[in-house]
């Protein structure tokens, strides 16, 4: 009999552990309860998010079809097709930030290799605990520098340029970040690879990096809570190595090209535990492999060892039988290993050998559909009730509104993020058209085709922490508006789902709650969400994170030469605020404003008509493709003042705007200036000739095209019913914006 | 007229070279794997940018010792063209194709933007279709372009016309503010002594199409294509 206490270390329970033995029929081997653990983990066996992700309809279907591949395909034309996905890397980057968020980053690119397709673009999306401040502060900053250091190693060195993303700042993440990477790549409709092992007898090739003690059990490590005893969990995290990734890239896709490969997968989490038994799932077959001959990086590894170990940059491919030196070969010539270590067998189980002994022998199923999967309990949390009740137009107006903008542009997770994107090889593989802070959302064009790809992340943990439902709404929206900027159809979503221990009742609801709000406004704009990934126990002892659901939006261009950037172009461009959105308080609730100069994180998010977002899509899309739109740049955090502002900062352009309170709900100059409501975007015309097209255009779509001002001389000037209230030189505002991190970051280290 | 463009394992712009001579210029243009012994078909090889050999050790430094450097030492001796860029350039150093070296950034970080150059020597294969102080916007990309030499060699560079960029401003002038890794004199390029080889840490394949946001890199490109012409 097993000591429970070791099956309970792994994170199984007591009824999962005579679960267990109920499907062997005997008591598990040490290796087999280690496959268990990790395949049932939350992390790999989704057994607590696998329901409630039944209501993204794409996911449902897929599940029912047994379709669940790695990651979603969007044809581009009949000849292409995109595929992307986004994953949180969030604990390991929590003890050990360089090698976590570097490894994000290399396994989010397998799972697009392993497709077949050709990686174009690295996005993430990350959250800090606060950098302003003194010591209490450093461990986030040390997290943020290496973090991003970790992602600029292995993504410039492996040759996919990183193209977008954003990061913010908030208490809650002190002790846990989030670390969410996003892939995207291209790749032949024709040549999409499998990921199931077929054929009886077909050799199973082991291809890349040799395997090491790394990374054991990093899937269940994923699936705690982070405490004081974090920091020996440093083992678990893995260790990356970008340039055997680049090789990697090379020469798996010119294997795949061969069409000698029947089924490939990478061997992410849980290692090759989860690519033999997942692989042997979805071909309906089973597998036999002998962890003697899988290439060690030490001697003695046992067999234990071998199966759960995350060693990175390795693959399982599947060859069609008699071809197995022909792909090997292929992967030598990167020196690469390429070892036969098994083969396809056909009655359903894995069986591990370790030369002559058997190690393990477990029906494959049962380590992955078989995962137990829980109806957790949910309850709303006391909090909501009074934040909610909290009316952000009662707070007083700023004593000076230029002081406030000023504030608001120094705030790290409003400043330029120029700090971080410039560490980041943005252009590599010469597709980029719109890079970091260029547009709303990067751009990509897709060679041999007229075509481009736009890609943006959004995702606002205070608007989830007061609503989840509404915050998961206006993720979407965010993301899509953001591509729609560029001039793209926004098509379909990858999500990132980071969210506390869901045992505990409270944070099971902001979940739920936060998944029935993307699916909700997924299905509204027909973007369905094609792949993705849950993050639970993102809490330390100082309690939850913010729900954070991070949504990846991908858009496609038609013609990549009319994309749109968000800045101004030129003196004499003129104003126009498109507005589909109405929210109360204009937008205060949860604002960045609040919170930064008045210390409120209460109110209601703003409110979002999901109908009017779509019809302020539509309207803008139509304006961008007849040639009316000079820039476009998505009023959000910071509200209008802010978006200006930014607009302003591409060229050093001055601005004028002139607003009148009446038409905008005849709200306080706060909100007008500061509040984030809504399906707002600003754009600039080229010359006023055009202004009433854009009025034609916008009222077709019941849309508010509101002529605020123009661009012009060197300081941003706001006034509103005739009074100034910002105006300020914009080479003063610019500089605050764009050296706020690079202060910090220089300053307190 | 044939280009080269050398694959290292851990090149990652040689794709980059390749469609760009291909589709921008419509020149016949072949990858050289790393192990090939013989480069006696091209006018011009390129030594893209990337991580060659993974740059452990130091950058360019493994590369050197690869089989097809030796074909290329002795192309680049035969007094044909070769073209460093980036890791590319950091190669040509460590094979003394090149004199002086390449070192970490001063900022200590890796910087990927726009920047611009100033042309300082125009009566030069790679240069000739650019004007003297004609400033040309190209993105660098890189965590080690700080160009180091002894004095005794700038001060041969310098008499030699053999810098033939620098890092300036919008408006040509060379200032600190310009210059992305602290590179001495603001070096960004230099060619040897007879000018067949030019080693240069800015991207001109990733400025070479307006959609790229900027075509000034086109220059260096149609300046070694007319070279090759008038051969």
């Amino acid at each position: 009999m097993i000591n429970p206490d070791i099956y309970r270390e792994m994170g199984l329970s007591d009824t999962e552990y005579q679960q267990i033995v109920g499907i062997l029929g005997r008591e598990p081997t040490e290796t087999e309860l280690g496959m268990y653990a990790v395949m049932w983990s939350e992390h790999c066996g989704y057994k607590y998010s696998r329901p409630i992700l039944a209501l993204f309809k794409n996911y449902r279907e897929a599940q029912e079809k047994g379709a669940l591949e790695n990651a979603g395909v969007i044809p581009l034309n009949d000849r292409l097709g995109i595929v992307f996905k986004m994953e949180s890397h969030n604990h390991p980057s929590a003890v050990e930030p360089f090698q976590g968020a570097a490894t994000g980053v290399g396994g989010i690119l397998r799972d697009i290799f392993t497709m077949g397709a050709r990686p174009i673009a690295n996005l993430n999306s990350l959250r800090f605990g606060e950098i302003e401040g003194g010591d209490e502060c450093a461990r986030n900053r040390f997290l943020f520098e290496h973090v991003v250091d970790g992602i600029q190693h292995y993504g410039n060195c492996v040759g996919v340029p990183t193209v977008a993303g954003e990061v913010m700042f908030h208490k809650s993440y002190a002790g846990n970040p989030l670390v969410n990477a996003m892939a995207v790549g291209v790749v032949d409709l024709d040549g999409i690879a499998s990921a199931a092992a077929h054929g009886l007898g077909n050799p199973v090739l082991y291809v890349g990096s040799s395997t090491g003690k790394d990374g054991i059990h990093g899937a269940t490590f994923a699936s705690v809570e982070l405490g004081p005893d974090s920091e020996n969990r440093r083992p678990n995290v893995q260790m990356g190595d970008p340039f055997m990734e680049k090789l990697l890239i090379e020469a798996t896709l010119e294997a795949l090209a061969t069409g000698d490969v029947v089924g490939i997968q990478d061997m992410g989490a849980a290692g090759l535990t989860c690519s033999t038994c997942e692989t042997a799932t979805k071909g309906g077959t089973g597998m036999r492999i002998d962890v003697s001959k899988v290439p060690q990086r030490e001697t003695g590894m046992t067999p234990y060892e071998v199966m759960l170990s995350e060693s990175q940059e390795r693959m399982l491919a599947i060859c069609r039988k008699g071809t197995e030196e022909r792909v090997a070969s292929i992967f030598r010539k990167w020196e690469l290993n390429a070892v036969v270590v098994g083969e396809v067998t056909d009655d359903g189980i894995v069986h591990v050998w370790n030369g002559d002994k058997l190690a393990a022998e477990i029906p494959a199923k049962s380590l992955t559909d078989d995962c137990p999967t829980y109806q957790l309990e949910t309850a709303e949390p006391e909090y909501i009730r009074t934040v909610q009740a909290f009316d952000p137009l009662s707070v007083p107006e700023p004593a000076d509104y230029n002081a406030a903008l000023e504030m608001l542009l120094a705030s790290p997770t409003i400043a330029s993020k120029e700090w971080v994107t410039h560490q980041y090889d943005s252009m590599v593989q010469t597709q980029t058209a719109l890079g970091p802070g260029d547009g709303d959302a990067a751009v990509l064009r897709i060679r041999e085709t007229q075509m481009g790809i736009a890609l943006k992340t959004d995702g606002n943990g205070r608007y989830c922490y007061l609503d989840p439902f509404v915050g998961g709404q206006i993720a979407v929206a965010e993301a899509a508006r953001n591509v729609v900027c560029v001039g793209a159809r926004p098509v379909a979503v990858t999500d990132c789902l980071n969210f506390a221990n869901p045992e505990k009742p409270s944070n099971f609801w902001q979940f739920k709650r936060a998944v029935e709000g993307i699916a909700n406004a997924t299905e509204i704009f027909g973007t369905p969400v094609v792949s993705g990934n849950v993050s639970f126990y993102n809490e330390t002892p100082d309690g939850p994170i913010h729900p954070t659901p991070v949504i990846g939006m991908l858009g496609i261009l038609d013609d990549v030469n009319r994309c749109c950037g968000a800045g101004f172009e030129e003196e004499g461009e003129v104003l126009v605020l498109l507005r589909a959105g109405n929210d109360s308080c204009g937008g205060l609730g949860g604002s960045e404003y609040l919170s930064r100069i008045h210390g409120i994180e209460a109110g209601k998010p703003p409110m979002i008509d999901l109908e009017a977002e779509k019809r302020l899509h539509s309207c803008l899309l139509e304006a961008i493709a007849d040639r009316l739109i000079v820039s476009a740049h998505d009023c959000s955090d910071g509200g209008l003042s802010v978006c200006l502002a930014e607009s302003c900062f591409y060229k050093n352009l001055g601005a004028v705007a002139l607003i009148r309170s009446d038409k905008l709900g005849g709200l306080q100059a706060s909100a007008i200036l500061f509040g984030e409501e809504q399906s707002r975007i600003l754009v600039s015309l080229r010359n006023e000739r055009h202004l009433k097209r854009i009025e034609s255009i916008a009222d077709k779509y019941g849309v508010q095209a509101l002529w605020v001002g123009s661009v012009g001389g060197d300081h941003l000037r706001i006034t509103l019913d005739g009074k100034d209230l910002i105006n300020s030189p914009v080479s003063q505002l610019q500089a605050i914006w764009r050296n706020a991190i690079a202060n910090i970051m220089t300053r307190e280290n | 007229m044939k280009f080269g463009v050398v694959r290292f394992p851990g090149s990652n712009c040689d794709q980059d070279a390749y469609y760009v001579l291909r589709d921008v210029f419509g020149k016949q243009v072949d990858y050289i794997w790393h192990q090939e012994r013989d480069v006696k078909g091209y006018d011009c090889i390129v030594l893209p940018g990337g991580f060659s050999y993974g740059d452990y050790l130091r950058t360019g430094a493994i590369a050197r010792f690869s089989p097809v450097m030796e074909a290329v030492i002795a192309h680049a001796q035969k007094g044909k063209f070769l073209i460093g860029i980036c890791n590319g350039f950091q190669v040509l150093c460590e094979s003394h194709l090149l004199p002086g070296a390449l070192v970490r950034n001063t900022g200590l970080k890796f910087v990927c933007r726009h920047v611009y150059l100033r042309v300082e020597n125009a009566s030069t294969p790679w240069t000739n279709s650019a004007k003297v102080g004609q400033v040309l916007r190209i993105p660098v990309a890189h965590g080690e372009g700080r160009y180091v030499a002894e004095p005794e060699t700038l001060q041969k560079l310098n008499e030699t016309g053999r810098i033939l960029f620098r890092y300036c401003d919008d408006k040509g002038n060379i200032s600190e503010a310009g210059n992305p890794n602290g590179s001495m004199e603001g070096i960004a390029g230099i060619a040897n002594e007879s000018f067949n080889v030019l080693g240069m840490m800015p991207h001109p394949e990733r400025a070479s199409e307006k959609m790229l946001q900027s075509a000034d890199g086109k220059v260096i490109f149609d300046s070694i294509i007319k070279t090759l012409l008038l051969q």
